[in-house]
């Protein structure tokens, strides 16, 4: 073999060249950056840039807070310790703590209060976040923390919250003991039953009616106002017509229920916790409170400002607009066309226009629909506002939840001989609420976002409190970096964190396999 | 087994029994919807009636009579003439205007903005790609209105005042020779006078553009029936700049160009931009663009990788495959979210107030609001003037989507 290879090759080589390392540029943490940093002239350029920018802002924000003064009374003398050196004047974020988180107005020795309530939130969250893995009795944490933080937050008497939760208690009992009897006594209850709510609501409409002949008469018929004028007159005499057999009708649907017992139990229900909630509340919490008093210093809403007012319209509307949301999504999908109808012009109708234009409503419309002299909070207006408003951004969301899901599963609940209820609860909702966690979520940071806006309105959440008492103050005039920041960061920190909540949810959710 | 078979047949042969319309379910969906209209026509009563008593006890009356009557205060913004003797109803046309503007604006901003950080942030360019993330999760955790008063803020405080640019040695000088000048108060921009010709010169730049198109086209036609490939790019340029510009030389100059200068305590002449639409148009535009850049993020990712491979194959470079194959393919998933991002704009625009630019929120929401305390027919306007927009930007968006849309077969 060597022999032939003599004539024809120069040079054979017979034993194998030891493994060399990869060349310098091929390896490690220079082809990184070639790779990654410097691939082409374009690359190259783009790196250049960008390292540049990066350079300029550090060089811009380090000195600024390097030199930054956490100590002192005023922008003055903020000035006065820097010298003329770049340099923040965190010393605002220390002197104004109190008024960037609670407020102007809470009181300074119940601050402990909403402090607690937070971390309360925390703990109670957690058995509805990480549902997996913490026992399913915590949720138990859960149901009680809104009538502990409500308590802690406006304070006044234990009482009243405890006795709130009791009627719901209360009222579940009823539920059960009447869906538990027997037909034969169910069948008086369902005829009082029927008979009282069949009679009140002809009275109700009675009054409606007359008040719908009122406000037409009020409108008058000059000029475009025929219109109002003859849709209150003929929603009047539909009122008149109907009154009696509405009434009649719905009581012989309750007393009819006895048998199988859904709407007699529903409305009976219904009535104690009116019956508890009405007559019974306020004084027997007011008698336990003179025999025992449990007692914080009430604190009226008006008083709530700051960081924590952000919070606290955050939680209370994201909670009640998510069912809201459902119900409106349902709507939107039934095939009844009135009810279908109702619910897209909500819907369309609040995500037609801007927020603010809802804040506004709330602040100098909602009073006059409101009967006269009642006197309802601003914060519940507002809370009322945007409920609504984020109620049917999620409504859209859950929508597309429920559109996105095969038709075979509706079929497929049906051929089980599910009813309407049984199967959204069931089979639908489940899917097509995993389908929306992510749009959810994304209307929920985008409603938390959404609650700096009410200080367009005056109120003094931590945006108001930056605009108003503290850059107009004497003190820390026109201070704009620090607190704008400050308050940037914490709605940075709370959004990231429940976006990133949200796609560690997804991950979880993952029944498919990929 | 015989109630089964018997039972749908009674119920046809029509003996109608009241309990049917509860329990059956081709009636009861009627009677839902009964009862639904009577809850709808209580709430009408009862939210009617307190309106009307409040209204009586008030001493006042839905009118909208205040439309007509002379506003009262002056407007900083105003694209059409208007003064402090004109109406409420101008007030509120000017107002209306002042949104539209920002919110064109801010659209157009936000879109070059979206796609620049969305193409980034998938670059292969690591430092480039961190600080487009960086810049999406910042933008987006953060309330718009925050962002629109920390540049407000940073405008005011940061821009030098007009009365720095006096005296023989200013702290601050124009810019561009002498043209544009940056303040706290906004920038003053040339503006240009149109003389006598100044159509001729218009209508020489509106044919040169026809032109451009022609050219194109004939290109195009060229290199599909012969083969022959015409270069246009830099035709297209000429046709666009060189007949409107010796029109404007041969005339003499009919388009002039009348420059901002110092008068007093301002700046006086030229066009100003107020620092509050800055302001403004930048927050909106800055903040929108991180979410819009999520949505076209998504829409390149959407694409198949075969599709960039298929293009890679035949030959074509990078920018030409993101240019050529994957973006005209991604813009059908990312239009859908666009639309809803430009209704966000124009809602949000609604802001204004909180800086002071002049939009329909602050005339008709705020003065005209406070100065006549007409709140419900304002407002009622105001929210008319909302709803219409956002349905006709939706309108035509969904007409310009479905002209895009995949055509299945």
């Amino acid at each position: 073999m060597s022999d032939t290879h003599a004539q024809s090759v120069a040079f054979v080589r017979e034993t194998e060249i030891p493994q060399q390392p990869p060349p310098m540029l091929e390896s490690g943490a220079v082809k990184w950056v070639r790779e990654n940093l410097f691939s082409g002239w374009f690359n190259t350029i783009m790196t250049l840039i960008a390292l540049y920018l990066v350079f300029k802002i550090l060089v811009g924000a380090a000195p600024w807070f390097y030199n930054g003064v956490w100590d002192a009374g005023s922008i003055r003398e903020c000035r006065d310790i820097l010298a003329g050196k770049t340099g923040a004047c965190f010393a605002v974020l220390v002197d104004r703590w109190d008024h960037l988180v609670f407020g102007f107005k809470y009181p300074q020795d119940a601050y402990w209060r909403p402090l607690i309530a937070f971390l309360l939130l925390l703990v109670a969250a957690a058995p509805a976040l990480f549902g997996k893995y913490l026992p399913r009795k915590m949720l138990i944490l859960t149901a009680i923390y809104p009538f502990v933080a409500f308590w802690l937050i406006w304070g006044g008497t234990l009482w009243l919250p405890v006795m709130v939760a009791a009627s719901i208690i209360a009222t579940a009992m009823v539920f059960r003991l009447v869906e538990g009897m027997a037909i034969s006594t169910r069948q008086i209850l369902a005829g009082a039953v029927g008979l009282v709510s069949g009679l009140g609501l002809a009275w109700l409409l009675f009054k409606g009616a007359g008040e719908l002949v009122f406000i037409a008469n009020n409108i008058g018929a000059s000029g475009l106002s025929i219109v109002p004028y003859i849709l209150f007159w003929a929603a009047g005499i539909f009122t008149y017509v109907c009154f009696i057999p509405m009434g009649i009708f719905v009581g012989y649907a309750i007393y009819q229920s006895a048998e199988d017992g859904g709407l007699v139990t529903i409305v009976t229900a219904l009535f104690a916790i009116y019956f508890m909630l009405a007559y019974l509340l306020g004084p027997v919490s007011g008698t336990l409170n003179s025999i025992i008093p449990l007692e914080l210093q009430a604190v009226p809403s008006r008083d709530m400002g700051g960081f924590m007012l952000c919070m606290i319209l955050g939680t209370v509307c994201v909670s009640l607009s998510v069912p809201l949301g459902i119900v409106l999504a349902l709507g939107r999908q039934s095939n009844m066309p009135l009810i279908k109808g109702v619910c897209v012009v909500f819907i369309e109708f609040v995500r037609g226009v801007p927020l603010i234009t809802l804040l506004f409503v709330a602040n100098v419309m909602l009073a006059y629909f409101m009967p006269p002299n009642s006197n309802f909070d601003l914060i519940l207006r507002v809370i009322i506002m945007i409920t609504m408003f984020s109620s049917a951004y999620i409504a859209e969301v859950i929508r597309g939840g429920l559109a996105a899901l095969p038709k075979g599963q509706y079929e497929a609940a049906d051929s089980l001989g599910l009813n309407y209820a049984q199967a959204t609860r069931l089979i639908i909702l489940p899917q097509a609420l995993k389908i929306s966690i992510p749009g959810i979520v994304n209307v929920a940071v985008g409603l938390f976002k959404d609650t700096t806006l009410v200080s367009v309105i005056s109120m003094f959440d931590i945006v108001g409190m930056i605009r108003g008492p503290i850059q107009q103050s004497t003190d820390w005039i026109s201070i704009y970096w620090e607190v704008y920041g400050f308050a940037a960061l914490l709605f940075f920190v709370v959004c990231y964190s429940i976006s990133q909540y949200s796609q560690w949810l997804e991950r979880q959710l993952q029944t498919d396999h990929h | 087994m015989t109630t089964l078979a018997d039972q749908p047949v009674k119920a046809l042969n029509g003996s109608f029994k009241l309990s049917m319309l509860l329990n059956d379910t081709r009636y009861r969906s009627l009677t839902f919807q009964f009862i639904a209209l009577v809850a709808i026509i209580a709430f009408m009563a009862f939210v009617g009636g307190n309106l009307v008593r409040n209204l009586t006890e008030a001493g006042l009356n839905i009118s909208y009579a205040f439309l007509g009557e002379p506003s009262g205060y002056d407007i900083n913004q105003r694209p059409i003439e208007y003064d402090s003797q004109s109406s409420h109803g101008r007030a509120a046309l000017v107002g209306l205007l002042n949104t539209l503007i920002v919110a064109f604006l801010a659209c157009v901003t936000a879109t070059i903005f979206g796609v620049i950080a969305g193409v980034l942030r998938l670059s292969n360019n690591w430092i480039v790609s961190k600080i487009m993330a960086i810049y999406v999760e910042i933008f987006r955790n953060v309330p718009v209105l925050i962002w629109i008063l920390i540049i407000f803020s940073v405008m005011i405080n940061v821009a030098p005042s007009p009365r720095d640019f006096r005296g023989d040695d200013p702290v601050a000088s124009m810019m561009l020779f002498d043209s544009i000048a940056v303040t706290n108060r906004g920038v003053y921009l040339p503006k240009p006078v149109l003389g006598d010709g100044s159509f001729l010169v218009f209508g020489v730049f509106i044919l040169s553009i026809i032109g451009i198109f022609a050219f194109r086209s004939y290109s195009r036609k060229q290199l599909f029936d012969h083969g022959r490939l015409i270069p246009t790019f830099w035709p297209s340029v000429g046709l666009f700049f060189v007949p409107a510009i010796l029109m404007q030389l041969i005339l003499g100059g009919p388009i002039s160009l009348e420059y901002p200068a110092l008068a007093g305590f301002n700046f006086r002449g030229g066009i100003t931009i107020l620092g509050s639409l800055i302001a403004l148009w930048f927050a909106l535009a800055i903040y929108t663009g991180a979410f819009i850049a999520e949505n076209v993020r998504a829409g390149i990712l959407a694409i198949s990788k075969g599709q960039t491979e298929a293009a890679g194959a035949l030959g074509l470079r990078p920018n030409r495959i993101m240019s050529l194959v994957v973006l005209p393919q991604a813009l059908r998933v990312i239009i859908p979210p666009l639309i809803s991002q430009y209704l966000n704009i124009t809602k949000n625009s609604s802001l204004a107030i909180a800086v002071g630019y002049m939009d329909v929120t602050g005339t008709l929401g705020g003065i005209t609001l406070l100065q006549t305390g007409r709140a419900i027919e304002t407002i009622l306007l105001l929210m008319l003037f909302y709803l219409t927009v956002s349905l006709l930007i939706s309108f035509f968006m969904n007409i310009f989507n479905n002209r895009m849309k995949l055509q299945e077969r």
